[in-house]
């Protein structure tokens, strides 16, 4: 369980946590302030189910009252209707949540960025005009005195109040587990880069599913508990704004992406407002409202990432300046290289077959019938001018961009069509031009997402990852951020993360860009010693030199089209691609003199 | 009447209301296009600017009676378009003071640039602004009507010499100033040395600053005129509907329907878009029951989202 920290401290902080609340919830007779004790708890287990979602994904959604109405409306109406106790209304409520999790999330996945956290905003409002116009404007439950305890009608407000803290807890545990799982790794991956994610072989849809659909389910709960509290739901106070608001204030407030932001943003800003309102709203009403409003200016100018990552950070920075030292050690060279369990063969054949790959963008052809093979175990290069292609022909081959025509056979299998996870899986591996690192992750963890491919339990993904990490050479700096590397360690780095998918096949886009001399030895020398474990490479890069010396086969791009086909010297000696790189005023002065 | 001749009066009465609503919905939706689509920072205290024009109107018109000496036909529209100017100075000093620590340079290749910190701090705005001004001028609703309100010009159909088509004046009136103001606002961005600045240092601020353009002035201004305009939209929405302090949460919302169905980073598809929110508002009330006009709108915009994430009138998808 390494580099995942015990789960022994969180587990018992939230014991801890519940315990006391309840405690001090025993210690206030003030049914007032018991109230607000029990909801403090259910909202932050919609904050909590706001960050399964948004904080983990960064995926940000303007839509959580969809959930947290649809479980409320779903208790309402069971027990209005079909007298049937909110003890089955609630989990029935988070079926439904469940369900409109699917509905919702599968079609607007495919939105990013702001498109996404707007399209959530649309669900609600349309549902709450919906609930609106059936006429549940405003549904009291009912008042069931002959089996209090059956519908969870209690006189004793403690009771609400340990119901609110027990779904807290669950709530708290499931997001522990999520974080400190693949699952909490993978989605955090797709926030610091989902393209690199993907690449990396994470099948960003379907984990993003699974969090919306955990994330329905508990805001669900949340919705559900607090129609049985308040006893009375509207549809502006579940499917509002403010609600779906509330789920993301006090989650960015508390801090996203940990599992204590909800609760200690819930835990200031729920009593900030009810006391507020309870002290000043009949004297000048909207006091609250311009107080709370002002809070959470000077919270996000003071602590933009939220209150837990800046007294963390704070507590770190405390801690960790005496052994700052240690880090900046220098890698050493890579070590020796360990053979990786891929089949050898005797004799070459082809692994990858392009065989008129065409690509369009509107008008523009970027890339026109491309054919090449590539032999198992070769190096081959692709050069050309900029504006060639070279990367778009990446793009098309690991499934980021689908070709207009042609086709691409990988180890018998066409690519054409697939998405970059399942090519990844298939053995495809892949670095980038401008580095793609998950920048909050260590080392490690960066290239453990890369490990999931091949490994069904943390603890292979782990051990192969420490493995790959070693390979390149980066074994001193395995527990630093990636934030923190220089250049030349994050290309390690993130050949380390292509490596621990034990590809077959390497796409490496222009790994030697912005390195030194000395360190374009050494990334050489890492290319250099794939083939001979298992991998072969195809590499673009545009210093020739360096080239000439790494692959003995090279495919020439200009305009969109192979220009030359062939060694070192065939390539080098073509009048083309002399022109192509020089401009045809230098050939034809060339050729005269 | 015959029952098709009963369908074209309601329908043609639909569709008018429908334009000359939108025409305002368009303005509105201009303003946040600048601040939204073009500068792409979320600000959720835009519906609040909205209500801050309405009451500027109406303390101009009848609250301090400045524009008392022009009538009361004429000063509800002059006091709307005065609420742009006014709003102009709020917007520039507001970004100042706090927007600009969460935006544009200050926070340029950060992890998400600077997106959750918008969101939070312009709700903190917007809760501010609104509960500010309950205190300030209380929750009765208010309108700063014109006179021209209560009249309307009637359009007899030559099919039949009983129908007609009725057009309230105050909505014509506020049509014509949105139409003139919207496209006043489109030759300033796109035709202007000012509105050049805007645009690259919208487009791409290290580049612009590397032009020698103050990328961090462009944005205050381009942030003012945003809000500006939409003030002026709130002033016209004003002169013939009563409103409250919390008026601004309905409209908010139509706001980033609208930009986003247009396409974000264009004036034009942000005006369109609200263009297209009004009509289709208006003409749903002909087969759908009222409480669900507003339901149709966010279903018209989730369709418009999924299938074409880069707008009605937008020209290029977001790439990866």
């Amino acid at each position: 369980m390494a580099g995942r920290g015990g789960l022994i401290f969180p587990l018992a902080a939230i014991a801890i946590m519940a315990l006391g609340w309840l405690a001090l919830g025993l210690a206030v007779g003030n049914s007032y302030y018991q109230l607000m004790m029990t909801l403090v708890p259910i909202w932050a287990v919609l904050g909590l189910s706001w960050n399964l979602l948004s904080g983990y994904t960064g995926l940000v959604s303007f839509g959580h009252a969809s959930f947290f109405g649809l479980g409320a409306y779903t208790v309402t109406i069971l027990l209005v209707r079909f007298d049937l106790t909110p003890w089955f209304g609630i989990p029935l409520g988070m079926l439904v949540g469940v369900v409109a999790a699917l509905v919702i999330g599968y079609p607007t996945f495919r939105l990013r960025g702001h498109y996404f956290a707007l399209a959530m905003l649309a669900y609600p409002l349309a549902l709450l005009y919906v609930f609106e116009w059936l006429g549940y404007q405003e549904v009291p439950l009912p008042m069931k005195r002959e089996a209090p305890v059956w519908y969870m009608q209690f006189s004793d407000y403690h009771v609400y109040m340990a119901l609110a803290v027990g779904l807290l807890v669950a709530a708290l545990v499931i997001s522990l587990a999520v974080e400190r799982s693949r699952f909490g790794r993978s989605l955090l991956a797709i926030k610091q880069n989902e393209p690199a994610a993907e690449a990396a072989g994470i099948d960003t849809l379907k984990w993003k599913m699974r969090a919306i659909m955990l994330s329905g389910a508990a805001a669900s709960a949340a919705g559900g508990l607090y129609a049985v509290v308040l006893l009375v739901v509207t549809p502006d106070s579940v499917f509002g704004v403010l609600t779906s608001a509330q789920a993301l204030v006090v989650t960015l407030f508390g801090g996203t992406g940990t599992l204590w932001g909800p609760v200690i943003g819930a835990a200031i800003l729920i009593p900030l407002s009810e006391t507020l309102q309870a002290e000043l709203g009949d004297v000048i009403p909207g006091i609250q409202g311009v107080v709370y409003g002002i809070a959470i200016i000077l919270v996000i100018l003071l602590a933009p990432e939220g209150i837990f990552w800046r007294v963390r950070d704070w507590l770190h920075l405390a801690r960790a300046t005496p052994g700052a030292a240690i880090r900046s050690t220098a890698p050493a060279a890579p070590r020796a290289v360990a053979p990786v369990t891929a089949e050898r063969r005797t004799s070459p054949s082809i692994l990858l077959e392009v065989s008129g790959l065409s690509k369009s963008f509107g008008g523009l052809r970027a890339l026109d019938g491309i054919a090449f093979q590539v032999e198992e175990g070769a190096i081959l290069g692709i050069i050309g001018p900029n504006g060639a292609g070279k990367t778009t022909l990446f793009n098309l081959l690991n499934g980021f961009l689908k070709p207009n025509g042609g086709d691409v056979v990988f180890a018998g299998e066409t690519l054409v069509g697939l998405k970059p996870n399942r090519i990844c899986r298939l053995g495809v591996g892949r670095t980038f031009q401008v580095v793609r690192a998950f920048q909050r992750m260590s080392v490690l963890e960066n290239v453990v997402v890369g490990a999931y491919v091949r490994a069904a339990a943390e603890d292979e993904a782990f051990e192969i990852a420490r493995e790959a990490v070693e390979r390149v050479g980066l074994w001193p700096r395995m527990e630093a951020l990636a934030g923190s590397l220089s250049n030349k360690e994050l290309r390690l780095m993130e050949l380390a993360r292509a490596l621990a998918g034990r590809p077959r096949l390497l796409l490496m886009d222009e790994p030697l860009a912005g390195l030194a001399a000395a360190e374009v030895e050494e990334m050489l020398a890492a290319v250099r010693a794939l083939p001979s474990s298992g991998t072969t490479v195809v590499i673009i890069e545009h210093t020739m030199r360096a080239m000439m010396r790494l692959a003995e086969r090279f495919v020439v791009l200009n305009h969109g089209r192979v220009l030359a086909v062939g060694g070192p010297r065939e390539v080098t000696q073509d009048p083309g691609v002399v022109e192509a790189y020089l401009g045809s005023k230098w050939t034809a002065l060339h050729a005269r003199g | 009447m015959s029952p098709f001749g009963m369908f074209a009066e309601t329908f043609l009465e639909a569709l008018l209301a429908g334009l000359f609503l939108g025409c305002i919905y368009g303005l509105m939706c201009v303003g946040l296009g600048l601040i939204f689509g073009v500068m792409r920072v979320i600000n959720f205290a835009q519906g609040d600017f909205l209500m801050l024009g309405m009451y500027f109107t109406l303390y101009v018109v009848s609250g301090w009676g400045l524009l008392a000496f022009l009538g009361p036909a004429a000063a509800p529209f002059v006091g709307a378009v005065l609420a742009g100017p006014a709003l102009f100075v709020g917007g520039y000093l507001l970004h100042r003071l706090l927007i600009a620590r969460v935006s544009g340079t200050s926070v340029s290749g950060s992890e998400d640039e600077g997106r959750s910190a918008q969101l939070i701090l312009t709700l903190g705005v917007a809760l501010a602004l609104e509960n500010g001004a309950l205190i300030l001028f209380g929750s009765t609703p208010q309108s700063a009507r014109t006179t021209l309100a209560l009249r309307a010009w009637e359009i007899p159909l030559l099919y039949d010499p009983t129908a007609a088509v009725f057009i309230n004046k105050a909505s014509i009136v506020a049509c014509v100033l949105s139409l003139v103001i919207a496209s006043a606002l489109y030759f300033l961005i796109n035709r202007s040395r000012l509105g050049k600045t805007l645009r690259a240092a919208a487009d791409n601020p290290a580049a612009a600053t590397y032009m020698g353009v103050d990328v961090d002035r462009a944005h205050r201004i381009a942030f003012g005129i945003g809000t500006g305009v939409t003030a002026v939209a709130g002033g016209l929405v004003a002169t013939y509907h009563p409103f409250q302090p919390y008026v601004g949460l309905d409209y908010v919302i139509i706001m980033y329907a609208g930009v986003v169905m247009g396409g974000m980073g264009s004036i034009l598809g942000a005006f369109w878009g609200g263009l297209t929110i009004g009509l289709v508002q208006q003409l749903s009330t002909l087969v759908l029951p009222t409480q669900l006009q507003n339901a149709a709108i966010f279903a018209v915009f989730l369709l418009v989202v999924l299938m074409r994430p880069q707008g009605l009138f937008g020209r290029a998808a977001e790439r990866i």
